[in-house]
């Protein structure tokens, strides 16, 4: 169909059928506060009956001005603003801005405990935003109870979280160079305890959900788009594996070691809500072998990386060395100097592929900080996922792209 | 002058009786909804929450009535008690019990008979579509008119099959007053299978109740057939603009129906108020259940969870006795005993309605229709033929 506007396609029955159909049709504004929205994102919507005969999400209810902030802080203090990006996936985003700088830095080394401990915890972070996910999605079509059994998991994984940075969400835990503490002992028995329970769990909630006629049938085909508008839009993650392309940063592009690991990247081919469904209740199986790996192989040693001029000194260090007592000083005061240059790193968010564009003018404060959003590309797609849809697929297909409003906003 | 004192004796007990029982069916409900979802329900008013039915009622008729501006004020008031009245209205033909001696007057457990009982019962649940509806259009607003449109569309739909599901053990009670279905369901197979219309030959009633309890489902507007309120596309569906006295008119019309598809449905299919043993065996089975619930107290209060706990169990384990002696009392044993048995039916239906609200999504509207118009509606009318064919082979 050439590109024309809703009014200026031709109807049969001229003028008047045409006046008709535009008077039949509401314009119904869901959102920015809307049960089914999970944060404020406003879609404005035109429905025929119960059709939908157009949407557009409207967005910018969130914006906290992140990126600009990032450009007036430390780069040591902007860790704490990527817990804010999206706050479902924390970790994620506190990783991708870790590698980044050290990307910058160039000639720094993580020791290997640091990066099977970032491995971990950003797959442990997965699976707590995919139970997220799973538990508002089947909320929002109807079987409440899913919501609670999800958040039964993930309250043992924020207490995880809890145990190793004295946080549950705002977590700031992957520092550029390193780790910020070294996890607290009894923490890898907890993780271990929880990720051999986890698969049985899964298990459960498929019960509920996967063979279920009526779980099936507000699935299944729902929410189609096409490879084509997903690749040039943007799409990443599980919608764009569900429709069959086997694209993950883990694989393509390894970092922080995740070549060392077995998994597979999970793969539908349904197109549809019902395929990103599998293919993120494949990928928590399949992070939970990643972390049972993690945790079996875990290296010995240093958890942040020989960087004096990166990271903060041990504190015996500093009551026994001058120089360590100079860095601590200088790096609390100034700040860490990172060389001039520009740097595009990415990493697998939950929700897709998330990556930082930062520029640094060899000042103690970054020049620029910009975050390419997974949640953001995969929200334009909205306007093609529900257009001839009903009003209740809507819900169906929203639910599906599993979108953080603070990820679309920043 | 006897007549009009009994008769008001009687609409005085049931009105607060049922009443009573729609607030705390939702106490139930809340509470067993809870434990499927892993979480306590209301703890706070009173012990485990037993009061929150009255705090609910007290919070919500104390809220100031207000109007919005943009409403058809006439409809948009009128919707609600249109809505309530009618779903108390039903209660008014159902039977709870058989003919009773209380201080030697003889008289029924039931407010009224009417010959025509069941299509009463019909007829209403019919017009009860007028109070979401006007609702929904008085309302003048998207998501109340999408609810309305929505619920009176379900509403009329899934009648035809609810309708049909009825009449098929009509054919076998051969009656339409509802003291005559529950007499016509008395008695016992082989002197163990009872006579219930389930169960009941030439053609056991199984599909019927079935279909009965689906469309039961959609006529009362519960998961998985909820589209009316689908919380998360509607808002709050046709009660959205909604508050204080006259959305608690909504609630309780909602939950009415709920317990008058349960109170049919075991009047029709599950023998009313008979019990499914034969003999006086089952003469005490309330109280061996009373009995158990009470160990089951004491065994918790002994082991105290909670630190009240070893207050409230031994409480509760002490009223179950006293209620399980008072079960063995001659005297009110013949009233008891029917009201046991149909509370006990009735109930397990409405612990089915709660289920399967914790467990099932919800269907989509056009699947909805799709779904009674081609599935539900044809297997009724089969199963109306069939019975209807049996029922003329084999005469009693």
């Amino acid at each position: 169909m050439p590109d024309l506007k809703e009014e200026e396609i031709p109807l049969a029955g001229g003028e008047a059928r045409a006046e008709e159909t535009r008077k039949r049709r509401m314009t119904v504004n869901m959102g920015p506060q809307h049960p089914s929205t999970h944060g404020v994102l406003r879609v404005v919507v035109d429905l025929d009956g119960e059709v939908i005969t157009q949407a557009a999400p409207d967005i910018g209810y969130l914006h906290t001005g992140i990126e600009k902030q990032c450009e007036a802080i430390n780069w040591h203090q902007v860790v704490t603003l990527t817990d804010r990006v999206d706050y479902l996936a924390n970790l994620s985003n506190n990783l991708v801005y870790a590698l980044a700088v050290e990307k910058l830095i160039g000639d720094i080394e993580i020791p290997p405990k640091a990066q099977w401990m970032r491995v971990m915890l950003a797959e442990l972070q997965r699976l707590s935003s995919h139970l997220v996910w799973l538990g508002t999605h089947a909320l929002d079509l109807g079987a409440m109870s899913m919501l609670f059994y999800c958040f039964r998991e993930r309250e043992e994984l924020l207490r995880i979280f809890e145990m190793f940075s004295g946080q549950r969400m705002m977590t700031s835990y992957i520092r550029p160079g390193g780790l910020a503490l070294e996890p607290p002992r009894g923490w890898h028995q907890r993780v271990k305890k929880f990720a051999d329970i986890f698969p049985s769990r899964i298990d459960e909630y498929e019960t509920l959900l996967e063979n279920n006629p009526i779980w099936l049938k507000r699935t299944r085909g729902v929410g189609y788009i096409s490879v084509e508008d997903m690749l040039t839009e943007g799409i990443t993650g599980p919608m764009l594996r569900g429709a069959g392309v086997a694209w993950d940063i883990r694989k393509s592009e390894p970092y922080s070691s995740y070549e060392k690991f077995d998994f597979q990247i999970a793969t539908r081919t349904g197109n549809d809500v019902y395929s990103r469904y599998q293919v993120r209740m494949e990928e928590m199986r399949q992070s939970t072998r990643i972390i049972q790996q993690a945790l079996d192989g875990m290296p010995e040693g240093p958890w942040k990386a020989d960087a004096p001029k990166l990271t903060l000194p041990d504190r015996e260090k500093m009551k026994t060395q001058m120089e360590a007592l100079i860095y601590h000083f200088k790096i609390v005061t100034e700040g860490v100097r990172v060389p001039a240059g520009e740097v595009y790193q990415a990493v697998e968010s939950p929700r897709g592929e998330i990556a930082y564009y930062v520029v640094s003018d060899g000042t103690s404060k970054p020049y620029r900080v910009y975050m390419r959003t997974p949640s953001f590309g995969n929200v334009q797609a909205l306007g093609t996922l529900l257009k001839g849809r009903l009003l209740s697929d809507s819900i169906a297909a929203m639910g599906s792209m599993d979108f953080v409003l603070g990820d679309v906003d920043r | 002058m006897n007549f009009l004192l009994l008769t008001l004796i009687k609409v005085a007990l049931v009105a607060a009786v049922f009443l009573t029982a729609l607030a705390y069916l939702q106490w139930i409900e809340r509470k067993v909804l809870a434990h499927i979802q892993l979480r306590p329900g209301p703890y706070r008013v009173g012990p485990h929450g037993l009061l929150q039915p009255l705090a609910d009622v007290i919070k919500l008729v104390t809220k100031e009535g207000f109007i919005p501006s943009h409403v058809n004020k006439f409809f948009y008031v009128l919707a609600p008690f249109v809505a309530v009245a009618l779903a108390l209205t039903t209660i008014s033909v159902l039977p709870f019990g058989p003919e009773i001696q209380v201080f030697g007057i003889h008289t029924w457990m039931q407010l009224t008979d009417l010959k025509i009982g069941v299509l009463f019962v019909l007829a209403v649940s019919a017009v009860s579509v007028y109070g979401v509806a006007l609702a929904g259009w008085a309302s003048n607003n998207k998501y109340s008119l999408l609810g309305g449109l929505r619920s009176s569309a379900q509403m009329v739909s899934y009648e035809l099959p609810y309708a049909v599901a009825i009449a098929a053990p009509l054919l076998l009670l051969n009656t339409l007053s509802f003291r005559e279905i529950v007499n016509a369901q008395a008695g016992f197979y082989f002197g163990f299978i009872p006579r219930w219309s389930v169960f009941q030959l030439p053609f056991p009633q199984i599909f019927s109740f079935v279909l009965f309890l689906i469309a039961g489902f959609a006529e009362t507007n519960r998961i998985p057939f909820d589209l009316p309120e689908a919380e998360n596309e509607l808002v709050a569906g046709y009660h959205t603009e909604y508050s204080s006295m006259k959305f608690a008119a909504f609630f309780m019309a909602e939950y009415a129906n709920m317990i008058t598809v349960a109170l049919v449905a075991t009047l029709l299919f599950l023998g009313g108020w008979h019990p499914p043993l034969p003999g006086a065996i089952s003469n005490y089975i309330p109280t061996a259940v009373l009995v158990l619930v009470a160990a089951i107290c004491f065994y918790h209060g002994a082991q105290p969870y909670r630190k009240w706990d070893r207050f409230t169990f031994p409480i509760a384990g002490v009223i179950s006795l006293l209620l399980a002696g008072l079960f063995l009392v001659p005297l009110v044993q013949p009233i008891l005993m029917p009201l046991f048995w149909f509370v006990a039916k009735a109930g397990l239906l409405l612990f089915i309605f709660i289920w399967v609200r914790g467990t099932l999504p919800r269907f989509r509207y056009d699947q909805l229709m799709h779904f009674a118009w081609t599935f539900l509606f044809p297997v009724a009318i089969l199963n109306l033929l069939v019975t209807g064919l049996l029922v003329a082979l084999f005469p009693k």
